[in-house]
């Protein structure tokens, strides 16, 4: 856990201000918020957990649980819904077994759904990490995800 | 001073002011839901609604400020319509079970309705299934019956200062939750129920002790022995109508009798046990000058708070068991013997403000032979429910007595139900010890009045005593902090994690508001005036008590009785 | 690349560049504008998209792929990057201009193509496959045959102020930026005018706030600018979130320092020295781009201390925000930037007096803030003489749905909406009907196809039901249902909603539920329930005029708008859902009623065993049978049927 003593380091403005940019700093090298990180952060800024927590919670960018080595993002802006983005997020449910917000049991993949990707031209978008699919039939959803795991095989 | 016009009739009030003390302050009634006195107005439930000409949408008259020549118009047909509206929201996916709810008939939610006169669903809600948090064995929530209208996360972060619970998440899955949405007791709860009071719904509740102690009472073997509080008697009144500020002396015995309790005590006997060895510990480290200021730990809050968060103050304080866990021992151990009853024999509950204490009694620390020393915890509340579901008319009760060997008290014990009670009765103790003479006067005005933090020094043959109280743990951290860093003046600091101490605590009738607690907080004065005893050490049956059972305040078996202690534990906070 | 050459000479000329007439400039600074403007370029110049619908659709693999002919072929040749055109649907776009000639731009150009395309343009020939037109210049050497930009429908009715830059210049060179006029404005404003001036000014011009509140922005400004304060703050609110508004992206990824030259004056304006761009997390694009405008300006000595020896300091910082629709709403916004919960406080007191660290705080959205330049340098008058009365200047909109070309839009206030719909994006994809727009994102409202002559304007809009918001547009079709789009954005809301309020949490909630159980068949056929679901849907009419009376925000006031707007216009398709049990475009997939053909069922029982509710029974080699309460639409039996013999009514 030195590595988080090393982002509260970088943040020695100590106010509420930087809760955002911390919580950002440390997702972006864990990958999710944890616990203890939410406790340290607390310490650092001299805030209760419960606070940050809540804080966390409200935003839509904040995870609690590690995600998948593959992160599918699917877009459902409003584009993206007429274009039917949810028989694509309702495939990769069926595919993976898990809903909005979770990581397979693998840890291989997790899923996401997000607010608009700003590709409403090219709708609807699923993103693979940070390799995006335009115009994604949800026919095609299964070739994709085979194409990953063999790669891992 | 200012004109403005309310419902065409033109009225003046202060410049400043929001609408809606402005309105109160004349009489005129308009509902809330997430106000709160002394708490930041948020205008989130939109109850406080009114039309201001001029204005487009309708106007939340808890955060909005007066103007000159404002036109307000309170109870519109749409003002009337939005409220009503707003209300038919909350209840449409409401668990709709009042019938069966703890707060039925006292909740603000049930009384708006029935104000705004909801007579069916019009808007039909998707009943949500949350799983109560039964968890802590204090307070009890039920996450269905929400409101979200905010006041326990106000109150837990504006005046307990420990900001357990918050927000979580947002929209249709805001909630309000503790930090990585840990079950309360997990979490860094210290217990005081402050979220209990101010919740206007059924939400949160006092963890009920009621079925096991039923068993109990039908028992024919099983002695039951039940003693309340100082606190209790100011307050119960309220549960019955009577005008806050009651005093309820003797008929609360009564009504323990008819409900078939075989022994009544009250606490402010094992109070003035308490003061006596309080004041010995407080001595003894005067004369060291060591672990100074000492803390008084009878706040089983407190101790949760300085458990968790504050480790490093353990050592400061009192290590003395609270009253009503001194009368648990006594109860187990001398009047067992006295009775020549075995202790399995005999069950003991205690009826107190505290929802602390329900956590308190389950402490290892507080049993002998395996055995909790207080079997079950009632709050006022609680012994309001048990009086009605005996159906005993409290209005038609003659005062008795409680029971010996207990039975002679102080207005010293009594005291403790007051912030700045207990370091008063116990300086006045302390005094006496220190100048072998009594106070001048027993009474200690700067330890009484309004101020969260109250101090008073006390000139004595071996030094000054520099005495404080300080309640609601929010104004409370500094002091701490000051302590921490060596910077406290103070011999004796009492702290209360209540406003205004026991008087207000978690466990006592809602509501509370700043008048009903002042009249709570005036009736113990008053026992105090008119009682003819002032101090613990005076108490003859303590004494009688020490010369048979524990020798003296601070000897070997009075610190192997009523000594404890205190450990860090660690939570997420 | 030729940048590093003329990074330190521009810097140089900077005072000879504000202090003195276009016409007096010396050779060398002539030269140099020519050469950054690429009015003269000495090697060929080629330019690919590089924004993020761009990439999204292949761009960067377009741009690897001629770094890699250029090389292969040692071809001496610039290559960069740019914004975006505007026409979204047809990305990836590439442009070509050699020296002396016209720039020409290709679209939809794939990997494949590059190939072909500079073959051809290398050999003087304008390959006529992908090819969109070139860019008008009477300098250049026009190409034969090959259209002007500016005589596509696309492009001829559009007005493009903000956008002119836009996918042409390399965002991320300051010096090109600089070249063609920018900070000139900037650096007069804090060497000639006084804050006042600039606040009277934006008052007259009648700009107002391009994020749909339509406040007088120079009217806000002078409340900030008035109120006696030590610090004040200037936020540019880059949140954007209304899904199908991009707007903003592409001002920003496009020409960020158009951006940053608006927030300076503004700073200027009102008295601030700190800036804030508050800016979504997930616009990895725009962030990278306006980091390196911001250094950029900060090495030039635009932004500092003492900027040109004015006695003006201003730093331009960015928030990344972590992802809240309602940060949109100003209060929000500030709540999110100290660090709480975003959401919005009660006004007043309102920002421009008391806002970020309760100080007075001017939050205004990129492209509010991107038109100022523009207004300082040309005057009030002449954006006073763009648009209508009330709503002056241009206004972009972002097109997406079913319509034939999606992308950016600029025009002046005032044109039809008819003209932008049916001329300008060709109305609704080939072979398809236009059925309706839908305007101002999830608190918008709908326009049936017949009702679109009305001037773009927020007063004309309000009236006809719709808002002009962000500037979204959604174009319908046949195939799209209203009662599916407006669950849609209900469900957006609510999961939006800050959700402090009763009547926006609780009231987007209820509307939410009920939609979802009218686009649902019922479980048992009773007319009792189609009745509450219809006494429902009568409810929400009165509900909707309390979420707008009480709400404590505009999220909640608006919640409800494009509930109220579809069932003004399209009631009879509710009332089809809810009686019927019908979705004509046969979107909502739950209300249909699938059935097995007996003829053609052959009983090889795949259907049955995929069936997630076990609602297919029957016996092997005999046909099935799809019991109707179990069924619950999702249509996978039709899917894995090998014989066809799967249907639904």
């Amino acid at each position: 856990m030195d590595r988080i003593d090393q982002i509260l380091n970088d943040f020695r403005q100590v106010n509420r201000d930087a809760l955002i940019p911390v919580l950002q700093a440390v997702q972006d090298e864990f990958g999710y918020l944890s616990g203890e990180s939410l406790e340290k952060i607390g310490a650092h800024l001299r805030l209760p957990a419960s606070k940050i927590y809540g804080l966390a919670t409200f935003y839509s960018q904040f995870t609690f649980a590690p995600r998948g080595k593959y992160h599918i993002r699917v877009c459902n802006g409003t584009a993206c819904h007429i274009d039917r983005s949810t028989s694509i997020l309702k495939e990769l449910n069926k595919q993976l077994g898990i809903v909005d917000g979770e990581a397979t049991r693998d840890g291989m993949f997790s899923l996401e759904v997000v607010a608009c990707m700003g590709a409403c031209g090219q709708s609807p978008v699923i993103a693979i990490n940070e390799d995006y699919y335009p115009k994604v039939r949800s026919s095609a959803i299964r070739g994709l995800l085979d194409d990953i795991r063999t790669k891992h095989r | 001073m200012i004109k403005i016009e309310v419902n065409k009739k033109a009225v003046s009030v202060e410049k400043g002011q929001t609408i809606l003390s402005a309105l109160r302050e004349h009489g005129i009634m308009v509902p809330t839901l997430c106000s709160m006195e002394e708490l930041t107005p948020t205008g989130a439930c939109r109850m406080c609604v009114v039309e201001v000409e001029g204005f487009d949408n309708l106007v939340p008259a808890c955060s909005f400020k007066v103007q000159e020549w404002m036109k307000i118009k309170t109870h519109s047909a749409r003002v009337l319509r939005a409220r009503k509206a707003n209300v038919e929201l909350l209840l449409s996916n409401h668990p709709d079970d009042c019938l069966y709810c703890e707060r039925s008939g006292n909740c603000e939610l049930q009384k708006l309705a029935e104000d705004l006169n909801v007579r069916n669903r019009r808007i039909q809600g998707k009943r949500t299934s949350a799983k109560i948090d039964s968890s802590s064995l204090g307070i009890v929530r039920d996450p269905d019956k929400c409101i979200l209208c905010g006041r326990c996360v106000r109150v837990c972060e504006e005046i307990v200062g420990i900001s357990t619970i918050d927000f979580e998440r947002r929209g249709d899955q805001l909630k309000i939750a503790t930090a990585m949405s840990e079950p309360l007791q997990f979490s860094s709860c210290i217990d005081c129920g402050q979220c209990v009071v101010a919740c206007p719904t059924g939400a949160l509740i006092d963890h009920n002790q009621f079925q096991e102690l039923d068993t109990s009472l039908d028992d024919p073997d099983m002695i039951v022995t039940v003693q309340y509080t100082p606190e209790v008697t100011v307050s119960l009144a309220e549960a019955f109508g009577f005008r806050p500020g009651t005093d309820m002396k003797g008929i609360i015995n009564t009504a323990l009798r008819r409900i078939g309790f075989d022994y009544i005590f009250e606490t402010a006997f094992g109070g003035d046990v308490f003061i006596q060895e309080q004041a010995a510990e407080l001595i003894a480290r005067f004369r060291r000058k060591e672990k100074m200021p000492m803390i008084t730990s009878r706040c089983p809050a407190l101790v949760n708070y300085v458990e968790e968060f504050r480790p490093e103050l353990i050592s400061f304080l009192t290590p003395v068991r609270p009253p009503h866990q001194i009368m648990g021992k006594l109860i187990n151990k001398w009047f067992a013997t006295k009775k020549q009853v075995p202790s399995n024999r005999i069950q003991n509950v205690l009826i107190t403000n505290c929802t602390a204490a329900k956590y308190e009694a389950s402490r290892p620390e507080y049993a002998s032979d395996n055995s909790p020393d207080v079997d079950y915890v009632l709050t006022t509340r609680e012994l309001a429910r048990l009086i009605r579901l005996n159906g005993i008319n409290i209005n038609g009760l003659d005062p008795e007595p409680a029971d010996g060997p207990f039975n002679a008290i102080t207005s010293a014990g009594k005291l403790l139900a007051n912030a700045g009670g207990e370091a008063e009765a116990t300086t006045r103790t302390v005094f006496r010890e220190i100048s072998k003479k009594e106070m001048q006067d027993p009474r200690i005005t700067k330890l009484r009045g309004n101020k969260y933090l109250r101090d008073a020094v006390i000139a004595t043959p071996k030094g000054d005593l520099r005495v404080a109280v300080v309640h609601g743990l929010k104004h409370a951290l500094k002091v701490m902090d000051e302590i921490s860093t060596g910077k406290s003046e103070y011999d004796l600091i009492e702290i209360m994690v209540c406003r205004e101490g026991c008087v207000n605590g978690g466990g006592q009738p809602i509501p509370a508001n700043v008048n009903v607690i002042r009249a709570r907080t005036k009736t113990i004065y008053d026992i105090d005036k008119s009682e003819s005893l002032h101090c613990a050490h005076k108490n003859n049956a303590v004494a009688k008590m020490y010369e048979e059972f524990a020798r003296a305040p601070a000897s070997d078996q009075s610190r192997d009785l009523f000594m404890t202690r205190f450990a860090h534990r660690k939570v997420l906070k | 690349m030729t940048e590093e050459v003329h990074t330190g000479s521009i810097k140089k000329l900077i005072p000879e560049f504000i202090e003195k007439d276009p016409k007096e400039y010396s050779p060398e600074l002539v030269e140099l504008i020519e050469r950054l403007t690429h009015l003269k370029i000495l090697k060929p110049l080629i330019m690919v998209g590089l924004n993020t619908s761009g990439r999204i659709a292949g761009a960067r693999r377009v741009f690897e792929a001629v770094t890699g002919y250029l090389k292969e072929r040692d071809i001496d040749a610039e290559m960069a990057e740019t914004g975006a055109i505007g026409l979204n649907s047809e990305e990836p776009v590439l442009s070509v201009q050699l020296p002396g000639r016209t720039r020409v731009l290709f679209i939809n150009v794939a990997v494949d193509d590059v190939q072909v395309i500079l073959d051809d343009v290398f050999h003087h020939t304008i390959p006529r496959e992908k090819l969109l037109g070139q860019i008008r210049d009477e300098n250049m050497d026009a190409w034969q045959d090959v259209p002007f930009l500016d005589e596509l429908a696309f492009f001829s009715r559009q007005r493009r102020i903000l956008l002119k830059q836009n996918g042409i210049i390399d965002p991320l060179s300051i010096d090109a930026y600089i070249a063609h006029g920018g900070y000139r404005t900037f650096l007069k404003t804090i060497r000639y005018h006084t804050l006042e001036e600039i606040c009277v000014m934006m008052e007259e011009s009648g700009l107002r706030g391009r994020s749909g509140s339509g406040f007088l922005t120079g009217k806000k400004w002078m409340v900030a600018q008035q109120t006696p304060a030590e610090q004040k703050y200037l936020v540019c609110n880059a949140e954007e979130s209304d899904p199908g508004a991009f707007m903003d992206r592409a001002l920003m990824e496009g020409n960020p320092h158009q951006l940053i030259e608006g927030i300076c004056i503004a700073a200027y304006a009102i008295g601030a020295t700190k800036a804030y761009i508050y800016i979504r997390s997930e616009y990895n694009d725009s962030i990278r781009k306006l980091s390196a405008a911001i250094q950029a300006a900060r090495d030039y000595g635009i932004l500092g201390h003492n900027i040109f020896f004015s006695g003006f300091n201003l730093s331009i910082s960015i928030r990344k925000g972590p992802g809240a629709f309602v940060c949109g709403e100003e209060t929000a916004l500030i709540a999110s930037m100290e660090g709480k919960r975003g959401m919005p406080q009660s006004k007043p007191p309102y920002p421009a007096e008391r806002g970020f660290h309760k100080k007075p705080t001017i939050v205004n959205n990129v492209e509010t803030l991107s038109n100022v330049p523009h207004i300082i340098a040309n005057g009030p008058e002449w954006f006073r003489g763009i648009g209508t009365g009330d709503c002056t200047g241009t206004k972009i909109f972002s097109v997406s749905g079913r319509a034939r070309t999606r992308g950016l839009i600029e025009i002046p206030m005032g044109t039809s909406l008819e003209v932008l719909v049916q001329e300008i994006i060709g109305g609704s994809q080939p072979g398809r009907t236009l059925k309706a727009v839908h305007i101002g994102g999830p608190y918008g409202g709908m326009l049936p196809a017949s009702k679109l002559n009305i001037p773009v304007c927020y007063e004309t809009f309000r009236r006809a039901g719709a808002v002009l918001g962000a500037g979204g547009i959604l174009v319908l079709d046949e195939k799209t249902c209203v009662v599916d789009l407006v669950k849609y954005f209900m469900g957006f809301m609510k999961h939006q909603s800050c959700g402090k309020c009763i009547p926006c949490r609780e009231g987007t909630k209820r509307m939410s539920e009920l939609l979802d159980e009218i686009t649902r068949k019922p479980l048992a056929e009773d007319q009792h329930d189609t009745l509450e679901k219809f006494r429902g849907l009568m409810q929400l009419e009165k509900l909707a005029d309390v979420m707008r009376d009480t709400s404590l925000c505009g999220l909640g006031q608006l919640a409800a708008n494009p509930l109220i707007s579809a069932l003004w216009h399209f009631r009879e398709e509710f009332e089809e859902h809810i009686f019927d049990r019908h979705c004509k475009p046969n979107v909502c997939r739950e209300l249909r009623t699938y059935y097995i053909d007996v003829e053609l069922c052959t009983g090889c029982t795949v259907c049955a065993k995929r069936c997630p509710e076990d609602a297919i029974i029957g016996t092997e080699r005999h046909p099935y049978f799809i019991v109707p309460d179990k069924c619950t639409g999702c249509g996978i039996c039709k899917e894995v049927c090998k014989f066809s013999a799967v249907f639904y009514n």
